[in-house]
């Protein structure tokens, strides 16, 4: 047993060496084909980039951080170019005579012989200050702006960073292409046999039950320097990711035929991001079932979010695509997906036809019917543990990590006030951002939308969920992202608190405070300080995973949905002591 | 107001001293040579086993006690002086009180074996011994243990979590065979088998050899067996920490005799948990009952006593759990390990699935007298509710679906333990559905 558990470590550790050497594996070669291809030969910009690739086309780089480097310096002098032929000279702002905005004046700006496209393009980006008072230096911030980030733009391709993201992925030359399968099949296929290979042994190797031996000591799951790597790389991938993507062009590369085979096509950092996530949720989902072999309610449960992330976060969508439908997954909702309401979304959805509008609806439905009622009958456990993909990636993933939450009261103070005001920022900055869509007007009270929606996708939607969210797994626990930042999370759990009969029942006057259930939960709530009060426990925060139950040694906890009245069955005195309950009534109410 | 001294800050000091800070404004200090915060000490073995670090062993954060006005003081008691309202501290220091409450729990039992001095040999009870037990278990390929009740089996659980080899001695044909009945007991003991422990039933300790170093070499049987080991638990029981009162006047026997208000010989000293003995045991009971339960209720009694008015303390019906490595117990009622004539049984076992369920009960009038079950979670106030009101056993097995308390999608064994039982017992119940109404009406 102990070897091929050792065979399948040694298998999973070298093929994800592997993957991680494949991140730099790749060599690149810039062909006017592939300038062609994605910038596409008819556009103008193509024309001004093809003079300044000149020096590096057909040469071929083996080092990914030169050959982008080379990719910018080309942007950007293209870019130069022009803004000098087709730039908006700021001085037209001074040209600007009336008080008001108006659309009739902005017209009369148009410089002659200006593109018409790209003109419309500027309209766009500043239609927002139209019937205001003229602020004549905002209008030049927003032609400086329009001039250097927007320009390409204009032109309907991508912004300069996808364009290098896109030159970057179709440049890549050598093996990394040639034997791409090969490495498919090791950083996928044989990672997960290694994984298989450790995790299944432990089936027969002891009997079922609690098995947490050695989690304090081991360097991976108490902040040692295991937990210190793992947690260093999935922070700097997630960063990476999200703001770097030119440079993970090999990983999309690898992932490219398999999404051509789902969607029909080309894999984005997006793709790849779903992909990884999925194959970890489906492993870490294995061992799940592999330690929780005794208890029914972790393997349905583990098995849902299984289910959920791979049909209806990650194959559902695509197929839709491939479908000419619009990207959408069912059981996302805001305010976790929080640009459902973003203009570019519900257009989306609008011209997605019929199905596009039961999409709409669908979405808009599951967050005003569907939480509350299925909340109300099982606690906010149906959407955290069972359904949503941030909270399958913690119960999977994230389940080695479970016991580095903190449950001292303080850390319960700092989670309450952050998790709501996540809360209001999303309410607000939804408001504001259909406030925008009804009157059309793109600020208010002197607040761009634009950029309040920028911000909250920068601060909340990329640095807390992605890489706070999962990149402290180790150092934090597992669920740093649903305890302190998830909005929807924060929304459940007020349903969950003041309208629900979910509870954890203690079970009499069992307890023996040994503090199993208060290590393990994952929310960080101390269930100790209830269960050895005799007290049932109503959290706001508590998720349903079930684990306390499940590591309590005594059968002390159960998940339960019963009748709303009285869920915490809060009295003075712990069940049992028959000489002091006749007296509790008068001695502590008085 | 007036000043209450705790000695012992277990589980039985610090439900007083809680109780007491909800009921009064008097100055409570405690004090323990133990550890510096109260502690779960059923958890011991988690840390052992790297479930759990101390801290999490801490049911309060450390500012509870600051907060609460509850004095810590982390000091040995080395003399109580009742004549004088005083205490004597090991650092020579003296305390006054007005109340004094003896909480000083147990110690391990040794039954002077020869060579029971050696390095390696030693109980698990205390914080010091678990510290010790790290330094003597460093390393080691196999221990031996030394009694067959619910410490031996933590002890052989915490071993096997750090792959050392388990000897494990039992006095008993069975494993805890003294107190649940042989089916139950051989039920575990195969399950210890399972966990590759050398089980050694009817096997008692004779003697400990040591090597030049006074370290344990081995262990030789009453059969005549040397085992070799480097470790040794014993774990024959526990007995009240009471030896510095000796010649403190207080009224002592096994444990600190105490009445019905759980007051000692001397009018203003209490006595409550492992160390206390209560003069007269309430019927069918111990007097001494060294079980984390009977400490928290004497807790909350004797800060009634202390602070209102005298109430006798009335633990109302037994309730007791357990943990065999990965098999639950929990019992409510009295289930002896040999039927007493007057009483009749129904036992249910799953062996492949490891659970088993026993309802005791009163041969002529059929009235219920004790539940257990192993692998099964049942639900205390259903249970306790059943044998308080006496009902019969056959309305036990009938609405047995209420005290269901498994997690949800358990598979459940009921239909299957009700036709078991009617074939055996010639009844004819039928299993009810579980109802609200009914749980409704004990909650």
């Amino acid at each position: 047993m102990k070897i091929i558990q050792r065979i399948g470590l040694i298998l999973f550790l070298a093929s994800l060496l592997i993957f991680v050497a494949v991140f730099s594996l790749g060599r690149f070669s810039l062909t006017t084909q592939v300038l062609g291809e994605v910038v596409g030969k008819a556009n103008p910009v193509y024309h001004f980039l093809l003079p300044h690739a000149e020096p590096i086309l057909n040469k071929e780089f083996s080092n990914q951080f030169s050959f982008v480097s080379e990719l910018n310096r080309i942007m950007e002098n293209a870019n130069i170019d022009l803004i000098q032929d087709l730039g908006i000279s700021e001085s037209v702002a001074d040209e600007y005579t009336s008080d008001v905005f108006t659309s009739e004046g902005l017209q009369a700006l148009k410089p002659e012989g200006y593109p018409d496209s790209l003109w419309r393009n500027f309209e766009d980006q500043i239609s927002w200050m139209i019937g205001q008072t003229y602020n004549a230096d905002e209008f030049k911030k927003r032609i400086r702006e329009f001039n250097h980030h927007d320009l390409v733009i204009g032109y309907g391709v991508l912004n300069t960073k996808d364009i290098v993201f896109q030159l970057t992925k179709a440049s890549t030359v050598g093996f990394l292409v040639e034997y791409r399968w090969l490495f498919i099949f090791i950083c996928f296929i044989l990672s997960g046999i290694g994984a298989m290979l450790y995790f299944i042994p432990q089936l027969k190797e002891t009997p079922a039950g609690i098995k947490n031996n050695g989690i304090f000591f081991h360097a991976a799951t108490n902040r040692g320097w295991i937990g210190v790597i793992t947690g260093t790389f999935l922070i700097s991938f997630y960063v990476v990711l999200y703001w770097f993507p030119e440079y993970l062009t090999n990983w999309v590369v690898l992932v490219d035929p398999l999404s051509r085979a789902v969607s029909g096509n080309a894999a984005s950092q997006w793709f790849l991001y779903g992909f990884l996530y999925t194959v970890a949720m489906l492993v870490m989902g294995i061992r799940m079932l592999v330690k929780y072999r005794h208890s029914k309610y972790q393997q349905v449960r583990t098995v849902s979010v299984m289910f959920f992330q791979t049909a209806f976060a990650f194959l559902i969508p695509e197929i839709l695509v491939r479908l000419n439908q619009p990207y959408f997954d069912f059981k996302n909702m805001w305010p976790l997906k929080y640009d459902f309401f973003f203009e570019w979304n519900i257009a989306n959805h609008v011209e997605g036809g019929t199905l596009g509008m039961f999409m709409l609806v669908w979405g808009i439905l599951l967050f005003t019917v569907g939480v509350p009622v299925l909340t109300y009958f099982y606690g906010k456990r149906w959407y955290c543990s069972w359904v949503c993909g941030c909270g399958g990636l913690a119960e999977t993933l994230g389940d080695p990590y479970r016991q580095l939450s903190d449950r001292t009261l303080k850390a319960w103070r700092i989670e309450r006030w952050m998790v709501h005001s996540v809360l209001v920022f999303a309410v607000v900055m939804t408001g504001l951002t259909l406030y925008t869509y009804f009157t059309q007007s793109y600020s208010l009270l002197g607040v761009s939308t634009y950029d309040v929606q920028r911000l909250y996708g920068f601060l909340i939607g990329a640095a807390f969920a992605g890489v706070v969210g999962t990149g402290f797994y180790p150092f934090m626990g597992n669920r740093v992202w649903c305890r302190f930042g998830c909005p929807l999370a924060a929304y459940l759990g007020l349903v969950q608190k003041y309208k629900s009969r979910f509870r954890i029942t203690t079970n009499g006057g069992q307890c023996i405070s040994c503090g199993n259930c208060s290590t393990y939960c994952e929310m960080g709530i101390d269930v100790r300080a209830y269960a050895q009060k005799g007290q049932n426990i109503v959290r706001s925060s508590c998720v349903g995973c079930g684990i306390c139950s499940q590591v309590c040694p005594r059968g002390v906890l159960r998940l339960e949905n019963g009748p709303d009245v009285d869920r915490t069955q809060a009295g003075p005195i712990v069940f049992g002591n028959d000489g002091v309950i006749k007296l509790s009534e008068e001695l502590y109410n008085h | 107001m007036s000043n209450i001294v705790i000695i012992g800050n277990g589980i039985a000091g610090i439900t007083a001293a809680r109780h007491i800070r909800k009921l009064s404004d008097h100055a409570i200090t405690v004090i323990s040579s133990e550890a510096e915060h109260f502690f779960s000490r059923t958890a011991l073995m988690y840390v052992y086993m790297g479930h759990m670090k101390w801290e999490h062993l801490k049911p309060y954060e450390d500012f509870f006690w600051k907060k609460n006005r509850i004095d810590l003081l982390f000091n040995k008691v080395d003399e109580v002086m009742p004549s004088e309202n005083k205490l004597k501290l090991a650092n020579g220091e003296v305390i006054t009180y007005d109340t004094l409450i003896l909480a000083t729990g147990s110690k391990s039992t040794f039954y002077n074996w020869p060579g029971q001095d050696a390095l390696g040999v030693q109980g698990l009870y205390s914080k010091q011994d678990l510290e010790l037990m790290e330094l003597n278990t460093k390393n080691i390929r196999r221990g031996v243990i030394v009694g067959g009740g619910l410490i031996g089996i933590e002890v052989a659980e915490m071993l096997r979590s750090r792959n050392i080899a388990v000897t494990f001695l039992v006095r008993d044909t069975a494993f805890w065979s003294n107190v649940i009945p042989k089916e139950e007991a051989e039920l575990i003991g195969r399950h210890i088998h399972e966990h590759h422990v050398d089980l050694k039933l009817s096997t008692e300790l004779k003697e400990v050899v040591k090597d030049e170093a006074n370290r344990v070499k081995s262990v030789i049987t009453n059969t005549g067996e040397e085992i070799p080991c480097e470790f040794v638990a014993i774990a024959t029981g526990v007995t009240p920490n009471i030896d510095f009162l000796k010649n403190s006047g207080i009224e002592i026997n096994r444990g600190i005799l105490v009445d019905e208000n759980l007051k000692t010989s001397i009018p203003n000293i209490y006595a409550i948990g492992d160390c206390a003995e209560l003069k007269s045991p309430l019927l069918g009971r111990k007097a001494i009952e060294q079980v984390w339960y009977i400490g928290r209720m004497m807790g909350e009694t004797v800060a009634i006593n202390i602070c209102k008015k005298p109430v006798a303390y009335n633990p109302g019906i037994w309730f007791n759990s357990a943990k065999f490595f990965d098999i639950e117990y929990q019992t409510y009622g009295h289930v002896p390990s040999v039927l007493a004539e007057e009483m009749d049984s129904y036992y249910w076992e799953n062996s492949t699935k490891k659970l088993a369920f026993r309802v005791v009960y009163n041969k002529q009038n059929k009235q219920v007298i004790g539940i257990h079950n192993f692998g099964i979670r049942l639900r205390h106030p259903v249970c306790d509710k059943w044998i308080r009101n006496k009902i019969s056993v056959n309305e036990v097995m009938r609405n047995i679906r209420d005290a269901h308390f498994d997690p949800e999608f358990y598979k459940t064994f009921y239909t299957d333990m009700v036709n078991q039982y009617n074939r055996e017992k010639g009844e004819s119940v039928k299993l009810n559905n579980w109802s609200i109404k009914r749980m409704l009406g004990i909650a």
